[in-house]
Formats: C-alpha cells, structure tokens, sequence
C-alpha cells in the first residue's frame, strides 16, 4: 500500500504538486494521468525519493520514506523510464541483473532470475541473454527494461510513460504484456501515461491530475460515467466518452432474458463496444448471448447499449 | 602470422625497428662513418640508447600517470553538483593553458626547481593535464542522462554510479586524451635535455652542441620512433578497449 | 603571501637570490591595498549571483592585478635604491602567485558578467594601455628584467621580428598547400584515409625529432648546391625550421578544411543549385561564409601552433624568441628565460584573443 499525505513540491515558486493525497491499495494499478506539467512525473518521482518532496508524508507498505536511506528504498522499488535508460556497455543479463547483483545475491540465483524473466516477457533467454541494448529494437528494450525493474522482485514497481516512445502496434502489445503481468504477479504499480486509453485499458484505479492537484481519482468506469470536473470531462473526450464507456461494460450487464435474435452469438464477458461493433457489421439491432460455456444466456438489443 | 599480415601491423614492425635501433645502433658506425667521415666517434657513446629510452620513458611515465590521475579527478570534480561553480574556471584554465608553448612551461620551470629530471617531470604533467582533463570532462558530460536517471532510480550510490557507468563509459574518450597527452610529453621530455634530463633527444643537443650531425640524426629518429610506437600502441589499445555498446572514441 | 618573498634580491646577475617580502621592501601602503583588493575579491566567490557583483569582482580583480604590477615596480625602486648598482631585484614567488590569481579572477569575472565581444576586447585593451603606459613612465625599471631588456634591446626587437617571420612563413604555405588538399579529400572521399594517416604520423613526430630529421639532408643539399645556401637554405638556421612548422601545421589545416566544407548543411547546396546558382557563386556565396568559423578555428589552432614550435626551433639556429629561452637556461639566468617565454606566451594568448574573436564575427553573421 501506498499512502501520499498531503504532499507538496514546490519548484521555482511554481507548486509544481499541490496538496496531494492519494492511497494505492496493495496489488492495484494505479494509473497516474493528465496532461503534461500537470505533476504526474514528479509524483512518481517522489514515490523513491528521486525528488524530495517539500510537504507532507509518503508511506510504502506503511513505513516513512524518509526514514530509510535513499538507496535501500530504491532497490526494493522496481522503476522503469520511457528512454530505458539500459547500461549501454553491459549485456542484457547485466543489465536484468543489476540491483539483485547489489543486494549480493548467488551468480546461480541472479542466472536463474534472468532466465525467468526473459522467458516472462517471452523473449528466449539464450538468444536475448547475451546481447547488448544497441542490438535489440524498441520494443525488446522496453521489455528488457521493465524486466530489469522486475528482476529483484520488488512489491511496487513504478513505471514513467514507458510505452510513450514505441509505435503503435508495440505499444498495443506491452501494454498487453503489462496486464498479463500484473495479473500473474499481483505487483502494486504505479504508472504515468498521458495517454487515457491506455490508462482505461490498463488501470483499475486512476488517478487524475492537473496542475499539481488531484483532479479525480476512482476506477476506470467511475471516471469516464462520472467527471467530477470539467477538466476531467474535457480530458476523458467529453462525447466520445460514451464509446469509452461502452468498452468499459460488459454485455452480461444488460442483456434480456428471451431468444428473439438470430445469427452468430456474443459471450455475455464480451464488452457492450464488441456487441455494437457486431451489430453494425451485420446491421442488426439484436445479438444472441452466450455464457462462457456456450449455453445460451439472452438477447441483447440496441437500446440496451445506451440504456 | 604470414609476411603480408606482418606489414599490415604497422605497430608491430615499428616497435621491431625501434628496439632494433635502440640496441644496434652502434652497429651501424660503419654507415655514419661512410656518410660523415669528419665526425669521431661517429654513434653518440656518452651513455647506451637504452639507457637513454628508459630515463625517458620513466620521466613519460611519471608525469602522464600524474596527470592521469589529477586530470579524471579533477573532472569528476568538476562534473558533481559541488563542482559546477569551479566548472567555468577549470575550463578557462584548461583552454588558457593549451595556449602556452610547451617549451615555455618546461623554460619556466626551471627557475622553480632547479636543473635536471624535475622540472622536466613537472611541466609534464602540467602542460599533460589538459587534453585528459578536457576530455575526461567531455566524456563524462557525453554519458546519457536517462542511464544516470535510470541507475539512480534502481538504488545505485552516487560513487558506484561513477565507477560502474560514468567512468567506463567515459573511457574511450578519456584514453584518446591520455594518447594526446602522452604524445605531447615525449616531445616536450625531448626538449627536456637542454635542462639536464637524460632522454633521447640529448644525442640531438650534443650534435647540435659539437656540430656532430650523426648524433643528431641518431637521437632524433629514436625520438620519432619512441613517439610513433607509442601513438600506434595506443590506437591497438583503444581498438581492444572499444565496449561494444559505448559510442566510438573521436580519432 | 605576505610571508614568502614577493621580489627576490642578488648581489649580482650570476648568484641566485634571497626572497624578499613586500613588507620589507618598503611598501606598507601597497601591502594594505594588496591585502584589501584581495580579501575583497575573497568575499566576492562566495557572492557571485548578482551581476553587480561579478562586475565590482571583475573591476576589483583589474585593480588587484594593476596593483600587483606596480607594487613589483615599486619594491624595486626601493630595494636598487639601497643597493650597489650590480645588485639584481627580480620577480618572486609572491608575485607570481598575485598575478595569476588576479588575472585567473579577472577572466572568470569577466565570463560571468557575460560580456560581449568588443566589450572583452576593450577591456583588454584599456588593461594593455594601463600596463604599457605604467612602463613607458618607468614603473618597472628598476626589475632586472627591465634590465635584461634594455641591455638587449636591439636583439629582442630583432627575435620577436624573427618569430613573427618563422610564424607567418609557416602559416602561409601551409594554408596554400593544406586548403587545396583538403578540398581534394572532400571530394574525393577514398583520398581522405592514406592522406590523414600520413599527416598523422608526421604530427605524430616530436618538434626537436623532426627538426633534427630535416638538418641532415638540408645539409648536404646545401653542400651539393652551393646556390641553394646562399638563398639561407641549409642546414642549421631557419629552413629545417620553416619546412618543420608548415609540416605541423598541414594535418589541423587538412582536418579544418574538411570539416568545415563537410559541415554545411547538404540543403543549403541543394537550394542554391535549384536556384540557378552556378558552383562558383555557390562556393563563394553559400559554403565559403558557412565553412568560415571552422576554417578559423583551424587558423587559430595553428597559429597558437606555430608561435609554440618556434621556441624551439631557435635549438637548431633558427632564431626567434626562443634565443632567449634557451641561452637563458645555458646561463642559468631566470631573467633571458622570462624574456623569451614571457612575450612568446603573451603573443600565443593574444593571437587565440583576436582570432577568437574574428572566429565570433563570422559565425554571428551567418546565424539567424
């Protein structure tokens, strides 16, 4: 669990962050979001202590940040940057290895961690192990670096725009990878984005900011069905939220009970913007619905998309 | 190795030449006697060349590995937080300080301290100083700022981020300032005979002095060849020390 | 610094001499203001945000330096007034110190209070004509260097003349050899790897090594052709020397010319071809005043160069400054040494000054 009370940063007499307070339960992914300037970086940065902060507390896992020398904090909190920063003159199992190699474990059990790790991120050990960051792409380095934030097994990880720098159809399967992760390992993480797509698709909690304040937080469909502000509002796309919404949701939500619909089923797990995507492809108004194991489960109509 | 590979290692067939000289010169009094028959004795025999090449050598190496180690201390230095002030100044100083004439500082030294290998190994190492402080310092600013954000981040100290990333990513850069300097310092201890060092241009002086051209000959192409060894070693040195992921040294 | 000795006294020009501090020399006035001009600029370090105080520190560091200056003279006049006429006062490590701090202070100053060129120019100059005027009134005259110079007057004007020659002969073939050679190697790029390798090793070669190098065959073209040794062309004297200096100067020249034609940016040539530009006007128009600061660079590398190597060509008969230098240390006396040295590193500083400067107005023109 993470806990910021009240936390301020003050930087040129500009606030840069602004009384913030905010508590990341443990295993959550919490999405830090807004636009630029708006503090999200500094916040994260100030989760290890890579910025002292002017005000307030911050507690990881319910002990003071500041009462643990900065250096111990760190290497129990995995961080990973969106130009990676990966040791150019060191080899990926260097690099993967390198803060358990501070903590002084075994060669056997940092060799053994390695190999986990790439196979994690679905990179083959034998061939990735031994190369250096200037011969892999974009998107291996990406892995690789998050990888490296993973390798002593911390309980938080922290991750500042990592995909921002990757083409899309990279970034589309990261994010992918990130998830799965999260979900294998039930890691606390927190995550900076702009991007609020990639947060809605990532996030179970998220946090807006703006201008050094918190500007909303809750989960996902909270924010999108409920803009606390004008600002969030305007950030979440104002109408195009209600596609959003739509992806959010889930068909099993508002189906009907009955069998007036024909033609291929949706499974009830599927999100409303699936069914609505189907039935303008086969420009009908009502869809079948399936459970998980195939029996039939309703029907579900246009007016129960916007109902 | 073949023939043909031989002569394409330029280091090796020099550094065979150099060393043969150095030992046979007086192998070739015949030569210098057919080529200046007036000159006795006609091979420079104050003292052996080898003898020669190792008081130079050892004066080269005091003062470059002086220098060496002030010159990347300083840079760190002036790389820290607690250094940016000075930075400015240690710049100037190390622009300003090019700008004299090797031979000056070693002239000026003098006065100071005296005849013989002293001044010369002190206006080594500071006229040495600066190409490996310039350079130390450029190669330091040159390590990306997301590795050093990145390293701070996973809980690396200020002093093992220096010697694990800073400094041998700084390396390339950093020798090709030493070679710079150490080049330099075998011609500024050439000159360092006119004040009672012994090296391998005293053969050069003595000539110049008694008007005994062989001498002059014999030292100075000793001299050459001790400057185009060690340039060409230094070249294989940064060759082999190239990191495989660190950017390629500038020429 | 008040403690260790500001001037040195000697009975006579051939025994080395006993320090002396300012206090003795009977300068309690310039003691105080010495120690005042330099706890001030102390003070200044520790204040340096505000730009009023950069400009108090970069005055205060002048008049330290001025102060030092006139303080040497002084002590001096004092100290040869009370001893026999053959009796030596020379500049100690006292001074030494003084003058280099104060000017290492002036030049930091003057970079933080960010000056523009014209400016730093001025102030040099103001500084020259305060030191040269406080000569001509006779501040200095009593210092054996003083002395020294005015024993050899005529000989120093004739080596400095000397200098300047050995200088500009270099440089001028050097600029028509190496500039054509270097446009060579841009155009044709596979010239460029045997050309560099050769300059390198030649630059590579230590100044007295290639100087002695040159003698012997000079010699005996002289021997051979008795024509050639009327012309000066010989063995000892200024040709080994010249060919020497313009060989070390070819490689920066070579290096400079290809960089700067290289470093002119490939749509600039493509705009002015589109436009009709033939490629003379393209040369002279477009590249020549693109090229022109990396091209004075490159002089200034070489200049600074060739004023340094020339110190020692005065080893093999050449003449020039380095005369000085070098029967100074035959002689062990300090004072020749400082008069060799002194105005060679004067003369490497101020032509880096001035070609810097040249170097700012060119590449200030071209920059939007």
């Amino acid at each position: 669990m993470i806990e910021i009370e009240h936390v301020a940063k003050v930087y040129q007499g500009r606030r840069v962050v602004d009384d913030l307070s905010l508590t990341i339960p443990d295993g959550a992914l919490c999405v830090l979001l807004g636009p630029s300037g708006c503090g999200k970086s500094t916040t994260l940065r100030m989760i290890n202590r890579l910025i002292p902060f002017d005000a307030g507390e911050i507690r990881v896992g319910g002990e003071d940040i500041r009462r643990v020398p900065p250096e111990e904090l760190r290497r129990r909190i995995g961080y990973a940057i969106q130009s990676t920063g990966l040791f150019p003159h060191w080899r990926v199992e260097d690099n993967i290895a390198t803060v358990p190699r501070l903590l002084g474990w075994s060669q056997q059990r940092m060799r053994d961690r390695v190999t986990e790790l790439l196979e994690l991120f679905r990179l083959d050990p034998e061939t990735y192990r031994h190369k250096y960051p200037h011969q892999l792409s974009g998107g291996e380095q990406q892995r690789v670096g998050v990888a490296r934030a993973l390798a002593a097994d911390p309980a938080v990880l922290l991750m500042d725009e990592p995909f921002a720098a990757v083409d899309p159809i990279v970034r589309d399967a990261l994010q992918g990878e990130i998830a799965r992760i999260h979900r294998a390992t039930g890691k606390t993480i927190v995550f900076v984005t702009h991007d609020i797509d990639e947060a809605l698709r990532l996030a179970t909690v998220i946090a807006i900011m703006e201008r050094g304040r918190l500007a909303q937080s809750g989960v996902p469909l909270e924010i999108v069905e409920n803009p606390a502000s004008e600002f969030v509002r305007e950030f979440v796309g104002r109408e195009a939220a209600g596609l959003k919404s739509l992806a959010l949701r889930k068909v099993s939500e508002r189906l009907q009970p009955g069998d007036g619909a024909a033609g291929e089923p949706i499974e009830a797990a599927a999100s409303l913007r699936d069914a609505l995507a189907a039935m303008t492809a086969r420009r009908t108004d009502r869809l079948p619905v399936v459970d998980a194991a195939g029996n039939p489960a309703g029907v579900i109509t246009l007016a129960d998309l916007v109902r | 190795m073949s023939a043909p590979r031989l002569l394409k290692a330029p280091l090796l067939w020099t550094a065979a030449l150099f060393i043969a000289l150095l030992f046979g010169m007086p192998a070739l009094a015949p030569v210098f006697r057919w080529g200046f028959p007036q000159v006795q004795p006609p091979v420079f025999s104050r003292g052996s060349f080898l003898e020669l090449f190792l008081s130079h050598a050892g004066m080269v190496l005091a003062g470059s590995v002086a220098a060496t180690a002030a010159g990347i201390a300083l840079a760190v230095f002036a790389t820290r937080p607690a250094g940016r002030d000075f930075r400015a100044l240690i710049d100037t100083l190390a622009t300003v300080g090019q700008t004299f004439p090797p031979a000056a500082v070693l002239a000026l030294a003098v006065p100071a301290l005296g005849f013989g290998p002293e001044p010369t190994i002190v206006a080594l190492f500071l006229y040495g100083l600066l190409p490996i402080l310039g350079n130390a310092i450029a190669g330091l600013e040159a390590v990306p700022a997301a590795v050093l954000d990145a390293a701070e981040g996973m809980g690396l100290s200020a002093w093992q981020r220096l010697r694990d990333i800073e400094l041998p990513l700084a390396a390339p850069v950093i020798l090709a300032g030493i070679r710079v300097s150490v080049t330099i310092a075998i011609g500024t201890a050439a000159i360092g005979s006119t004040v009672g060092a012994l090296t391998l241009g005293t053969p050069i002086f003595d000539g110049l002095a008694g008007n005994k051209l062989p001498f002059v000959i014999q030292g100075a192409v000793l001299t050459a060849l001790f400057a185009i060894v060690t340039d060409l070693a230094f070249a294989a040195l940064q060759r082999r020390l190239q990191p495989p992921g660190a950017a390629p040294a500038p020429a | 610094m008040i403690g260790c000795g500001f001037v040195t006294l000697a009975p006579n020009r051939l025994v080395s001499g006993r320090p002396v501090t300012l206090w003795e020399a009977g300068g309690a006035a310039l003691v105080v203001a010495i120690a005042a001009l330099a706890a001030l600029l102390l003070i200044s370090v520790f204040v340096t945000a505000q730009r009023l105080v950069n400009w108090a520190a970069a005055l205060i560091a002048a008049a330290l330096l001025l102060t030092t200056l006139a303080a040497a003279g002084s002590a001096a006049a004092q100290l040869a007034a009370g001893t026999p006429a053959l009796a030596r006062v020379s500049l100690g490590a006292g001074f030494w110190v003084l003058f280099a701090v104060s000017a290492l202070a002036l030049i930091d100053a003057m970079q933080r209070v960010e000056i523009g060129g014209p400016a730093k120019l001025a102030v040099v100059a103001a500084l020259a004509a305060a030191c040269v005027g406080m000569a001509e009134a006779g501040a200095f005259d009593a210092l054996s260097l003083a002395l020294e110079y005015r024993n050899r007057r005529a000989e120093f004007a004739a080596a400095l003349g000397r200098h300047a020659l050995l200088v500009a002969a270099a440089i001028g073939p050097a600029l028509l050899v190496g500039f054509p050679l270097g446009v060579a190697a841009l155009r044709r790029p596979g010239l460029q790897s045997p050309v560099f390798a050769v300059l390198n090793l030649l630059q590579t070669i230590p100044s007295i090594a290639l100087f002695g190098l040159l003698l012997a065959p000079l010699a005996a073209l002289a021997a051979a052709a008795p024509l050639l040794a009327a012309f000066g062309i010989g063995g000892i004297g200024p040709a080994p020397a010249i060919i020497a200096l313009i060989t070390y100067a070819l490689l920066p020249v070579v290096r400079s010319t290809v960089a700067a034609f290289g470093s002119v940016d490939a749509a600039v040539i493509d705009a002015g071809r589109g436009m009709g530009m033939t490629p003379r006007q393209l040369f002279w128009q477009a590249e020549l005043p693109l090229a022109a600061p990396v091209l004075l660079a490159g002089l200034r590398i070489i200049t600074v160069q060739a004023i340094g190597l020339a110190v020692v060509a005065a080893l093999i008969g050449a003449g020039g400054l380095g005369t000085f230098v070098f029967q100074g240390l035959g002689q062990y006396a300090g004072d020749l040494i400082l008069l060799g040295a002194l105005p060679t590193i004067a003369l490497a500083l101020a032509a880096d000054f001035l070609l810097q400067m040249l170097a700012a107005t060119t590449s200030r023109r071209t920059r939007p």
